[in-house]
């Protein structure tokens, strides 16, 4: 199914949680200074391996840049 | 009391106390914008020239292909991280932002920014003070990034802002306080709460100035970031900051329109021959 992560399409298994999609494109990585909303609400990081996704939901994964 | 300047001791070029935001105190007055620095690597040896204890960042879209993190640039120079809300247009979007930023750095502390075009990046009020409205009641330190406008930036703290930081010209335009008499007033009218300069630093003697105007500290990025030497500059700034500190302290004098003699005519000495010839 589609979701739909920082603007792109992307196909996920049913079932897929945020923590997943968050591993997808940070393999590896660690969470620390990410920060996920689905459809402009946060999603706290703790509710991260338990929120599984809708079809057509819509990801920010958003992370630290140099700025200000 | 010694009698001769000489006899004092030169102590650290501090202010009369440290700043304290939200009850937190910072050893430097000066914090640093991270936004325009060439490498991650010259960041972190401006961040060690400044000083400073508090450092900005930016939350954007994961990108796959980034190289390093700045939030580990952070951690290893032992500063804390103030996550901003730059690029947002609405009070909506910059909440939301904030929100992203609490859960990912584990800070309630936010640079409130609501720009209202991208030509100026001149702050959007209404959307700003509804903003910091929303993040106040959600238990956010609100340091609002707003106009030299002494109203506005009373009725920021008055609506629980932890600070107030207006602009001296617009964002990254390194043209200096524009209006002196403006933030002066601002600093007047602004009670409990620090000010601090938040743009239009483009070098130095601006940073010294807001500190004579009577601010409690300057933020700063773009002068430092696209300096030729940006970590000379990064000293030279925080050594600014404490000058003007030091200066605005110790008290200036008034300017008056004509001159004042620092040596007294009492007892000057007849010089002229009498005779006519001297001129």
């Amino acid at each position: 199914m589609i979701v739909h992560v920082n603007g792109q399409p992307l196909d996920i298994e049913p079932g897929t949680t945020v923590a997943g999609v968050v591993e997808e494109l940070r393999p590896g990585g660690g969470r620390r200074g990410i920060a996920v909303a689905i459809d402009a609400e946060v999603v706290p990081r703790g509710q991260w391996d338990d929120h599984v996704l809708d079809a057509e939901a819509r990801l920010e994964v958003v992370n630290a840049i140099q700025g200000g | 009391m010694p009698s001769r300047g000489a006899e004092m001791e030169v102590g650290p070029a501090i202010g009369p106390s440290p700043l304290t935001i939200a009850g937190r105190e910072l050893g430097s007055r000066l914090i640093l914008g991270t936004g325009g620095f060439a490498s991650l690597d010259l960041l972190a040896q401006a961040i060690e020239a400044s000083g400073t204890e508090l450092v900005t960042i930016a939350l954007r879209r994961v990108d796959p292909g980034q190289r390093g993190s700045i939030v580990d640039v952070l951690d290893a120079a032992g500063v804390e991280p103030l996550p901003n809300t730059a690029g947002c247009y609405t009070a909506r979007d910059a909440v939301t932002t904030a929100r992203l930023a609490r859960d990912a750095f584990e800070t309630d502390w936010i640079k409130l920014e609501v720009i209202g075009d991208d030509r100026t990046l001149l702050p959007d009020a209404p959307e700003l003070l509804e903003a910091a409205e929303i993040l106040v009641d959600e238990g956010f330190v609100v340091l609002p990034y707003t106009n030299d406008d002494p109203v506005l930036a009373r009725r920021l703290a008055d609506a629980g802002c932890a600070a107030v930081m207006p602009l001296g010209s617009p964002i990254g335009s390194g043209m200096g306080i524009r209006n002196p008499y403006n933030l002066s007033i601002l600093r007047e009218t602004v009670e409990g709460v620090p000010v601090i300069l938040d743009a239009g630093v483009g070098t130095a003697s601006d940073a010294a100035l807001a500190m004579e105007l009577g601010c409690d500290g300057v933020l700063c990025a773009s002068a430092i970031a696209r300096a030729r030497d940006p970590v000379a500059m990064a000293q030279a700034i925080r050594r600014a900051v404490q000058a003007g500190a030091q200066a605005r302290a110790a008290g200036r004098i008034p300017r008056r329109r004509y001159a004042e003699p620092s040596t007294v005519f009492e007892g000057t000495p007849e010089l002229d021959p009498g005779d006519g010839a001297a001129g």
